[in-house]
């Protein structure tokens, strides 16, 4: 079995500007955070992100590398809205295709199946085809009906974060949902797995039954181990959401001044500078 | 003798009312209210209805409300969102949704207020609007009517109205607007597909319903909602809800001003219990919204 196992620095410099890339995870739910961080270091722009949206969007958008963005929402989950993807959004600089959710996964499945679109009811008399003028709609061959023709979604690169993976890159999930991380992979040219930690093979099922190998190292380019690299998001079961952390996050990116200040505090440094930063933020909390 | 119901108390009778001819179907509904109604619906008249934790899970017994299954209840199911979006489009499934805006044909909008291009606010989007009304039954629910929500012409059509249905044809053939509640009255829908108003709630004045309509509303010779019966109030307060029991004790509506802001970042494709839209609502803990129930009084 190949041994993937690579830097994030390098895993994410292989990354250009314009290219498009699938985010996993969902909302503010095992996103990989850690590699996201990575992204904010580099001089990437021009990115197209693809993503149920969460703190990964705002992130990227605020920080000026994405030129466009498709997505089935942004939310926090505790939050509903992430402030920095909205006021971007308000400021009308983003290029945007809005889908409903199930479009979204059937633009993934379809690149995941090397299609070029699928057939979906969803959509239908929305604002949503209005939106996105792209949209074409297509006949059945059989009945009357007319769908929506979703195109593909394909990726250059996918980011997805998972419990466990082993040195070639079969990914597990122990938590309550996969989401969409395998689909992400298969839609990708590339795919980038950061873990919570790089276990033998043979110790895979040590945690959780064979259901959750999600996904096979066929469809894995490079795997990296970042403890808490989903901070500070969920990843159930190691840890939960920061909320603490999210709060304070969503609370200074509604002010730029604030918004400045949070991000030389904790996204200035490198990846274990970030992890210090939060640690001495829950240490000033407890004191409070 | 319970003490008489609240209009909250009514508005869940009202939701629960929406499963009477579901069947064995996965409810999805989003917000206390709603999600204390499908409660009651499946410990009433609709024993056979499945419910989702609002995170992975179906529960044949549900979790305090506002918990996912590792805060109790008994797991019969495992529904992650792959499976969530194959349930939708196989129809087995019947959702309340909250609205920012809804207009005279029943089109909701949760996605953003104003011009596509550069709103005035980006909420939350579309999210799983569009498929839902394309697939199965789909009920509203507003937790303050007026008529900036109730509008002539919504900003986003991101659940599908009557009008829109019908003018696409054969692929709408599932589409179901079922009704609309609203903390004033209970809405359907007319043989046209235009919002009606099926009953007013016991002591809302109908010219109030008039007023906070932002489209023509008849609601001459309207019916009073029902009153949810004695063992619901005991469900619903005893079983259900005991965390947010004991007051009630009054009809009296509570202040508009007091009620949170329309759902109009509702809507995810799961439900029914959802800590996302319980939270996101400011209710931490998850317990009722706090003019459900008043506590003291």
């Amino acid at each position: 079995m190949p041994d993937k196992r690579i830097g994030l620095s390098e895993a994410v410099s292989s990354i250009e500007s314009g290219m498009t890339i699938g985010i996993g995870g969902w909302g503010s739910r095992r996103k990989p955070m850690a590699a996201v961080r990575e992204l904010l270091r580099s001089d990437v722009t021009d990115l197209t992100v693809v993503a149920f949206g969460g703190p990964d969007v705002g992130l990227l958008v605020a920080a000026g590398k994405v030129r466009r963005l498709i997505y089935g929402f942004v939310s926090l989950d505790s939050i509903a809205l992430d402030p920095l993807f909205t006021a971007a959004r308000e400021r009308g600089e983003l290029e945007i295709n809005e889908y409903d959710e199930g479009m979204f996964v059937t633009g993934l499945r379809a690149a995941a199946a090397r299609l070029s679109f699928l057939p979906t009811l969803a959509g239908i008399g929305s604002d949503v085809m209005a939106a996105n003028p792209h949209l074409k709609t297509v006949g059945s061959p059989y009945s009357d009906d007319e769908y929506v023709a979703v195109p593909a979604t394909p990726l250059d690169v996918a980011l997805i974060h998972v419990n466990r993976s082993d040195s070639g890159g079969n990914a597990q999930f122990l938590g309550p949902d996969p989401y969409f991380d395998d689909l992400f992979a298969m839609a990708a040219e590339r795919t980038f797995v950061t873990t919570e930690k790089i276990v033998e093979t043979q110790d895979l099922l040590d945690e959780g039954s064979f259901h959750t190998l999600m996904l096979s190292r066929m469809y894995v380019t490079g795997v990296i181990e970042t403890p808490r690299g989903a901070h500070f998001t969920t990843c159930e079961p190691d840890y939960g959401r920061d909320e603490a952390f999210q709060k304070h996050y969503a609370a200074s990116a509604k002010d730029p001044d604030s918004w400045r200040a949070f991000v030389a505090e904790f996204l200035g440094g490198d990846e274990a500078g970030y992890h210090e930063a939060v640690a001495r933020f829950h240490a000033v909390q407890e004191k409070k | 003798m319970s003490a008489d119901p609240t209009i909250a108390e009514i508005c869940i009778a009202a939701c629960s009312d929406t499963y009477r001819e579901s069947g064995e179907i996965l409810a999805h509904a989003v917000g206390t209210i709603p999600t204390i109604g499908a409660r009651l619906a499946k410990l009433t008249h609709a024993p056979d209805l499945v419910l989702s934790d609002g995170e992975a899970f179906m529960m044949s017994e549900a979790p305090p409300l506002g918990k996912t299954a590792a805060g109790g209840g008994i797991i019969e199911g495992w529904a992650p969102f792959r499976r969530i979006f194959d349930i939708v489009a196989s129809g087995r499934r019947q959702s309340m949704m909250g609205a920012s805006q809804i207009d005279r044909y029943g089109n909701q909008n949760i996605s953003l207020i104003g011009d596509w291009n550069k709103p005035k606010r980006q909420l939350i989007g579309v999210r799983g609007a569009p498929g839902n009304t394309a697939n199965h039954r789909v009920d509203y629910w507003v937790s303050r009517h007026s008529a900036r929500l109730f509008v002539e012409a919504v900003d986003m059509v991101s659940g599908v109205g009557n009008d829109r249905a019908r003018a696409a044809g054969t692929s709408m053939r599932f589409h179901h607007l079922g009704v609309i509640v609203t903390n004033l009255a209970v809405l359907g829908y007319d043989d046209g597909g235009r919002v009606t108003v099926l009953s007013v709630h016991p002591g809302v004045d109908p010219q109030e319903v008039i007023t906070n309509t932002g489209f023509a509303l008849d609601v001459e010779g309207a019916p009073l909602t029902r009153f949810p019966t004695d063992e619901e109030l005991h469900l619903i307060r005893e079983v259900l809800d005991p965390r947010g029991a004991g007051p009630g004790k009054s009809r009296t509506r509570p202040a508009p001003e007091r009620i949170s802001p329309a759902g109009g970042l509702s809507g995810s494709a799961r439900g029914n219990g959802g800590r996302r839209s319980q939270r996101s609502a400011g209710r931490p803990g998850g317990t009722s919204a706090p003019w459900t129930r008043r506590r003291h009084e």
